[in-house]
């Protein structure tokens, strides 16, 4: 079945025998032959980034919205290294990416060749796995295999390094088959253990449902079984920013989100639970705060396809390795095979109990005068768009968390930020990469001006392909994030966190060759976003906001969740001690 | 640090599981890792601890299978319980690992060390050398009018026992294989 070919041709054999439909790339000299050979054909289309780092988040959004396989090509030197900060964001979401990189050719190897860099060495510690092909009939092999450890177990990027003579040289093609690797995690979770969680989850008292990012990388089934245990149990279910669509935001048992800016009805469940049940999360230190008060009276249980996640942070009562949804589905059928039933008296109890939290309203917040609030932004954004077929975007900061504290998600994969590791400039990329995905829908990033700068350049990318995403600015003309810390940790000392040189953001669009609208009156504001919905093409939307809010709810670093700071709290001199030196 | 709830006899899993979790005990492990022999297999393994920040005691690496191309790295490490599992579990992911075996617990395993020496002098210390050479089982493998070069092969704490010996006697290098480790039986 091999058929002769350059290793170029082969690349673009194995992306189309793989069903890649997408790449996001720039091309530069190492990668020429590559690109000669996307000239040369039509099924995969080729997206022309302006950075190469806003190809890998384009990638990611394209993998995140539909659950395939995010592809980026990239050439060697700057290119690789470039796309360095997209491969760590990946790999700390578990967002499945195969990355290609042109390397100087391997005569060259080691010689400081002109953009040559040591890229496996460089991605190394940034990829699930990386492959430097020194022969052309290794190519196939190691293409297909990227595919397969991208996509199986804890999903995550890949990279695969192809000096320019191993493009140019001709080897044996082999299409896709069934895979020869070693190479294949536990998806089906310990029986005995599974009923030992049927057993807690029928004597639990006051139990919680902690879901994460793994229910949405398991596939659209994780979710709807994640649904059918939460209406088994009615037991009250809070969720992780990664995590957020899986169980849908208008349903009785949602509490919102948890954790530094979670809810407080999330959070004093949490704290006060007796069963806590993990489903593909990891106990982020953005979900825990202080470790030795985390959830200090329950048992504990984890459901994770990566046996490194289990016992890393927090020891667990149940660590179940396996996919959520083989996971979820195994433990229905043993709830309902042997009969089982909740504790349906103490559960009434504890939703009481949930109830007078979530009586608080923790999200409450007043919009009057001239100057427009962010949370009110988010809320308007929320009933003007909520009807459609959305999906959102973020950068990272404040206005990151309004978005995940006011915009609700009723189905999973409609919502793309970056989680772990916080990467200012992700949202404009991924926007693009989900809109191509998805043409005919709205896809918003929300973004803080800071963030969106920083890979504003692909404004060119979404006016090329007439991509119609609408980036919506909540604009302070400050870092708010780092502002609210430095009020809470740094005497309100505002060192360096606002920019006195902003950009007229309407004219930076039509610049571009896009729309701008600017909104200051809260008067205006629906008629400013209905104009952005209907505007049918790439939109720049400048909100500008109360330069000095702050977000809350707030768990200051280094304190436990029921440590809470609510809206129109003292701030000042809140992080002290031990958790001034977190993050 | 707690105590544990379990009676020790009556678990039906191995004494290793008796361990406390949350102990603070620093311990030392000897891990044998088989892999695939392929470039950067060991950097991957390496990163791994520098990045995690993990120690490394000694880490010995050879191809034993010339067909099949994998490699066994022998690494001796230290840390709590916790760590040590945080380490098996974390070698567990790298793509081209294909087991992880954890000497210390899985039983007993033989360790040996191999090392060189070269001692310098003359007159009665270099008889003293020759003659402690000799109860510790060390072989001469070279040797020059000033100077032996002595091949040892034993346990850590035995090399380490031969060093503390030859130094006064005119020790003046020394070359160290580190831990390579089988299971017994």
């Amino acid at each position: 079945m091999s058929k002769p070919m350059t290793g170029a041709r082969m690349v673009v054999q194995a992306l189309k025998d793989q069903g890649v439909e997408v790449v996001f790339g720039y091309p530069g000299g190492a990668v020429l032959p590559i690109y000669d050979e996307i000239f040369q054909q039509n099924e995969i289309r080729h997206i022309l980034v302006r950075h190469e780092q806003a190809a890998i988040h384009a990638a990611e959004g394209y993998a995140r919205s539909t659950g395939k396989v995010g592809v980026a090509l990239v050439t060697s030197g700057p290119g690789a290294t470039n796309a360095v900060t997209g491969l760590t964001d990946a790999l700390m979401d578990s967002i499945p990416l195969v990355v290609l990189t042109g390397q100087v050719p391997t005569f060259m190897i080691g010689t400081d060749a002109f953009q040559e860099a040591d890229t496996v060495g460089i991605t190394r510690p940034c990829t699930k796995h990386n492959w430097l092909v020194k022969e052309t009939d290794r190519l196939p092999q190691v293409l297909h295999e990227a595919f397969h450890v991208a996509s199986s177990g804890r999903p995550g990027p890949v990279l695969v390094d192809i000096p320019k003579d191993v493009q140019f040289a001709s080897g044996q093609y082999s299409p896709k088959q069934k895979m020869k690797t070693h190479y294949a995690p536990q998806v089906k979770g310990d029986i005995g253990t599974i009923t030992a969680l049927a057993d807690a989850i029928a004597k639990a008292k006051k139990p919680v449902i902690y879901s994460g990012g793994g229910v949405i990388n398991s596939g659209p089934a994780a979710s709807q079984l994640l649904r059918e245990l939460v209406a088994e149990t009615n037991f009250p279910i809070t969720s992780t920013l990664m995590g957020l669509g899986a169980y849908p935001a208008s349903g009785d048992n949602w509490l919102g989100m948890l954790g530094m800016h979670g809810l407080y009805e999330a959070n004093l469940a949490m704290h006060g639970c007796d069963l806590l049940i993990n489903v593909g999360a990891r106990f982020d230190d953005r979900i825990t705060g202080r470790i030795q008060d985390f959830s200090p009276h329950s048992k504990k249980a984890h459901i994770d396809i990566d046996p490194s996640s289990i016992n890393k942070v927090i020891h667990v009562d149940m660590a179940i390795i396996g996919d959520v949804a083989h996971v979820l589905e195994d433990l229905l059928r043993v709830w309902k095979a042997q009969g089982r039933k909740t504790n349906a008296e103490a559960i009434a109890k504890w939703w009481k109990q949930i109830d007078e939290w979530r009586a608080v309203d923790c999200l409450a917040f007043e919009q009057k005068g001239a100057t427009i609030r962010p949370q009110h932004a988010m809320a308007r954004l929320e009933a003007l768009t909520k009807d459609h077929d959305r999906y959102i975007c973020t950068e990272v900061g404040q206005h990151q968390m309004w978005a995940a504290q006011y915009l609700g998600f009723e189905d999973p994969n409609r919502w793309m930020t970056s989680g772990g590791l916080g990467t200012m400039g992700y949202g404009h990329p991924a926007s693009i990469g989900v809109q191509l995905a998805h043409p005919e829908a709205l896809v918003i990033n929300v973004a803080g001006e800071a963030s969106w700068l920083m890979n504003m350049q692909e404004m060119g990318t979404a006016v090329q392909y007439n991509l119609p995403v609408k980036q919506f600015i909540l604009n302070n003309e400050r870092l708010g994030m780092v502002r609210q810390w430095q009020e809470l940790l740094h005497g309100e000392r505002y060192s360096q966190s606002w920019s006195e040189a902003l950009p007229d953001f309407v004219k930076l669009a039509e610049a571009f060759g896009a729309k701008g609208i600017q909104c200051q009156d809260p008067k205006d504001l629906d008629d400013a976003i209905m104009e952005m919905i209907r505007h049918d093409g790439p939109v720049l939307f400048d909100c500008l906001v109360e330069k000095h809010e702050n977000c809350f709810p707030m768990i200051p670093s280094g304190e436990p969740h029921n440590k809470m700071l609510l809206a129109n709290a003292e701030t000042q001199g809140q992080i002290t001690g031990t958790g001034a030196v977190l993050v | 640090m707690s105590t544990l709830k379990i009676k020790k006899g009556t678990s039906k899993h191995s004494a290793y599981d008796l361990r406390d979790p949350h102990s603070n005990v620093i311990e030392r492990h000897t891990l044998a890792v088989i892999v695939d022999n392929e470039a950067g297999v060991l950097a991957r393994v390496i990163g791994l601890f520098s990045g995690r920040g993990y120690n490394i005691e000694s880490l010995t690496v050879a191809e034993i299978d010339h067909t099949g191309h994998t490699s066994r790295i022998t690494i001796v490490t230290t840390g709590t319980p916790a760590v040590i599992e945080q380490i098996k579990a974390q070698l567990g992911r790298i793509v081209p690992v294909h087991e992880v075996h954890d000497l210390t617990v899985e039983g007993a395993s033989v360790e040996r060390e191999l090392a060189l020496f070269k001692v310098t002098g003359s007159g009665d210390k270099r008889v003293e050398a020759l003659r402690m050479a000799d109860v510790f089982r060390a072989s001469v493998v070279d040797s020059t009018l000033e100077s032996f070069t002595f091949e040892i092969t034993g346990s850590p704490e035995k090399i380490d026992a031969f060093a503390d010996l030859m130094r006064p006697l005119g020790l003046s290098e020394m070359a160290r294989t580190g831990v390579a480790a089988l299971a017994r039986g």
